[in-house]
């Protein structure tokens, strides 16, 4: 079928997220490091009596914290890529670990697209598609509101026409 | 759905679509033992210390008045619950107060099970639960009807299971090696009704029971007792030493030398394990038989004081496992589970309702697994290798594991009984850690036979599974940082059956690509593109606006830009 000794991997999906994705990913991150980092400077207070130890600590956190809020965003935004032929939904995602999903649209079984007061901020909306396996939805974060709509538009047309219970 | 299937005569439709009924009267009996039973703790926790100091004799009064409570909220539980069946679903109301009813539409019925215990067993009565598949996995409690006559509950599980089906796809299961010994017996049905003719597939041979110390199912047990005991002696503060055969043990063991009091304990615990295990196995899968019904179904009956019966729609099966913990495998022993939509996924193969062969000899359960998915290739194929990268990563992981296990280990072993020690205790831990990488990459395999993908993996726990092309809903290709060193990848099949998703360890992507291009032509080939290798580039091409439009007619090899492969560095 294919030429022998050619590898033959799957290409990229062919479309990037917004823009918007890399401050939408750093604000997202921020809040979480600003979370953990509270209830860590509370444990810090608790448990470790030393001040300098404390500082210690708690300045290898904050290095980490903003080489991460640095880094991630960016390296996602390179990463974060989807598709959707008459077939199949297809993306890309991850940073440190990756991964590409598909899903055919004839086993679509319900396509979402929810925007939270944070992806309102960035008018941002991610789009999450299932199927029957609870180990297969496909989602598709931080896409614009116009690529979002048509998106979910186009899926939910193509998976009327499929039959069955799909599983 | 076609119309509905001829119900037995007490359960047609015109009679029942208004009647609710209640479980079995003699229920009344069972209801209140169990209810006890669940409360015995409590109720020897009053009996003792109901009184608490002065008061002496107090406690029993209080016993008997938390027993009256139990028996009374038994009794109530059998009057307040009912339920119905119209002609398309199935209706369970229960509860006095938080009144709950629990609907179940008949054709979205994916597996019955019949269960009765020793209690239900002498009354005649059985306990029968319907999955509907999604129900089961969100956790909700499910539709159980506990106390119909056990007649009516082998009726009700042939109609619920066999209502307006098709007839099994034809020649799709070609009779196996396990020589199916056709015997026309109608199923046990008691209003004599034998539509339902079934082919034996196995039964429990009585030889199979040694396989049963070598499953450690006994071990929860044995530790479970063990902790309670040990509480029970702690709480009650008896002294154990002064008592029967201990009080000759005790100062005996206490002179043996230290090494071989370990050995001794040792092989006494080994010893009880085993046979707890054969207990358990015993009691579980005595009388086990697996049957195939015409109706479509695959049966399963099995136990020795607590009968259990599970039905399985073959149009529900997706594969099968072929299950080989390590403790088994050293006996050549296998079982074999079902991956079928709908079943639930328990902890422990004998938990769940998916076992179809409790632990046999592994010709068996290749020839029972064979036999239920119509094609025996699947469990008897050479599987096609992972490769040397594959290996490797087995090896650095186990020993990057390892390694803080060994030093900490060693470290405190060390400092307590002597360097030597220690150092001994270091090396048997990488030492282990090396047989598991070892046998874990041994381990790795996968083929695609027969329109099944096969995917084999593990070594504590290895199984073997066989999934249907047509059970696979969507891949997912998963590459970890070092997983894209390797040139690896993760492909996980994801499906509604089993547990959702079944992985094919690190294999080369092209492999990967082959793998989904033969489980389903066209969905993936459209997105393939070739290249010598994967070519890693550490800038990824500002190319393609976001908002483009979204469907193209995608033109293989077309766009398909040479240094697009994924874009990290390595």
């Amino acid at each position: 079928m294919k030429p022998a000794g050619a590898a033959t991997d799957l290409r990229e999906p062919r479309h990037r997220v917004s823009r918007r994705a890399v401050p939408y990913w750093t604000v997202k991150a921020l809040g979480r490091w600003i979370v953990g980092g509270a209830i860590g400077a509370l444990l810090l207070m608790v448990f470790v009596p030393d001040t300098g130890w404390r500082i210690g600590v708690a300045s290898v956190v904050a290095v980490i914290a903003v080489i991460h809020l640095v880094v991630m965003p960016r390296w996602r935004f390179a990463v974060h890529r989807w598709e959707l032929t008459d077939i199949a939904v297809y993306t890309q995602s991850g940073w440190f670990a990756q991964e590409r999903r598909i899903a055919p649209i004839s086993r679509v079984q319900t396509v979402d697209r929810e925007r939270g007061p944070l992806e309102q901020l960035f008018g941002l909306a991610n789009v999450t598609v299932t199927t029957a396996s609870a180990a297969g939805p496909v989602r598709i974060e931080a896409l614009d509101l116009a690529t979002a709509a048509e998106l979910v538009e186009r899926v939910t047309s193509t998976a009327e026409i499929s039959e069955g219970d799909a599983t | 759905m076609t119309g509905p299937a001829p119900l037995p005569p007490e359960l047609t439709p015109t009679a029942l679509a208004q009647d609710w009924r209640r479980l079995d009267p003699r229920m009344l009996l069972v209801h209140p033992v169990i209810e006890a039973g669940r409360y015995l703790p409590l109720l020897i926790a009053v009996f003792f210390f109901g009184g608490t100091t002065r008061s002496n004799g107090q406690g029993s009064y209080w016993s008997v008045v938390v027993l009256i409570i139990v028996m009374a909220r038994a009794t109530l539980l059998w009057v307040t619950t009912r339920y119905r069946i119209t002609a398309t679903q199935i209706e369970l109301r229960r509860g006095l107060l938080r009144r709950r009813t629990l609907t179940a539409a008949l054709d979205r019925v994916r597996t019955v099970d019949v269960t009765a215990h020793a209690l239900h067993r002498v009354l005649g009565l059985a306990k029968v639960s319907v999955g509907t598949g999604v129900s089961d996995r969100s956790g909700r409690g499910g539709l159980v009807l506990d106390g119909l006559t056990a007649s009516s509950a082998a009726s009700l599980r042939a109609d619920l299971l066999h209502r307006g089906q098709p007839p099994p796809r034809a020649g799709e299961h070609s009779p196996a090696a396990v020589a199916p010994r056709s015997s026309d017996t109608a199923i046990p049905a008691a209003d004599g009704r034998s539509t339902d003719t079934e082919d034996v597939i196995v039964t429990l041979r009585p030889a199979w029971i040694r396989f049963a110390p070598f499953t450690l199912s006994g071990a929860v047990t044995v530790v479970a007792v063990a902790g309670f005991g040990w509480r029970l002696i702690n709480e009650s503060g008896i002294e154990p030493e002064r008592f029967g055969i201990l009080r000759y043990l005790v100062p005996r063991l206490r002179r043996l030398p230290t090494w071989r009091l370990a050995v001794e304990a040792g092989l006494g615990i080994a010893a009880v394990i085993a046979i707890a295990s054969t207990a358990g196995y015993v009691l579980a899968f005595w009388h086990f038989r697996l049957t195939r019904h015409t109706g479509g179904t695959l049966h399963v009956s099995r136990g020795l004081l607590t009968t259990r019966a599970t039905s399985v729609e073959e149009r529900r099966l997706r594969g099968a496992g072929l299950s080989e913990p390590a403790l088994l495998r050293v006996a050549h022993g296998a079982r074999v589970t079902a991956v079928a939509t709908g079943l639930r996924v328990g902890r422990g193969a004998e938990r769940g309702g998916t076992v179809l062969l409790p632990p046999a000899p592994r010709s068996v359960a290749v020839d029972v697994a064979g036999a239920v998915i119509g094609s025996r290739a699947p469990f008897v194929a050479r599987l096609r290798r992972h490769g040397p990268a594959a290996t490797q990563r087995r090896w650095t992981r186990a020993l990057a594991a390892a390694a803080p296990v060994a030093v900490v280990g060693g470290a405190v072993t060390g400092r307590l009984a002597g360097w030597e020690l220690g150092l001994a205790v270091a090396a048997a831990v990488v030492a282990g850690a090396a047989l598991l990488a070892r046998d874990r990459a041994a381990a790795l395999g996968h083929e695609t036979v027969d329109g099944f993908l096969v995917t084999q993996s593990g070594s504590v726990d290895r199984r073997r599974i066989a999934l249907a092309a047509d059970g696979t809903i969507g891949f997912v290709w998963e590459r970890s940082f070092f997983q894209r060193r390797a040139g690896l990848v993760t492909l996980t099949a994801t499906t509604a059956a089993g547990r959702q998703f079944y992985r094919v360890l690190d294999v080369d992507p092209a492999e990967a690509a082959r793998i989904v291009t033969t489980l389903r032509p066209g969905l993936i080939e459209a997105l393939l593109e070739t290249t010598p290798h994967m070519v890693p580039s550490a800038s990824v091409e500002p190319t393609l606006p976001a908002a483009t439009p979204i469907v193209e007619a995608v033109q293989r090899g077309a766009e398909s830009s040479a240094g697009a492969g994924s874009g990290e560095g390595t």
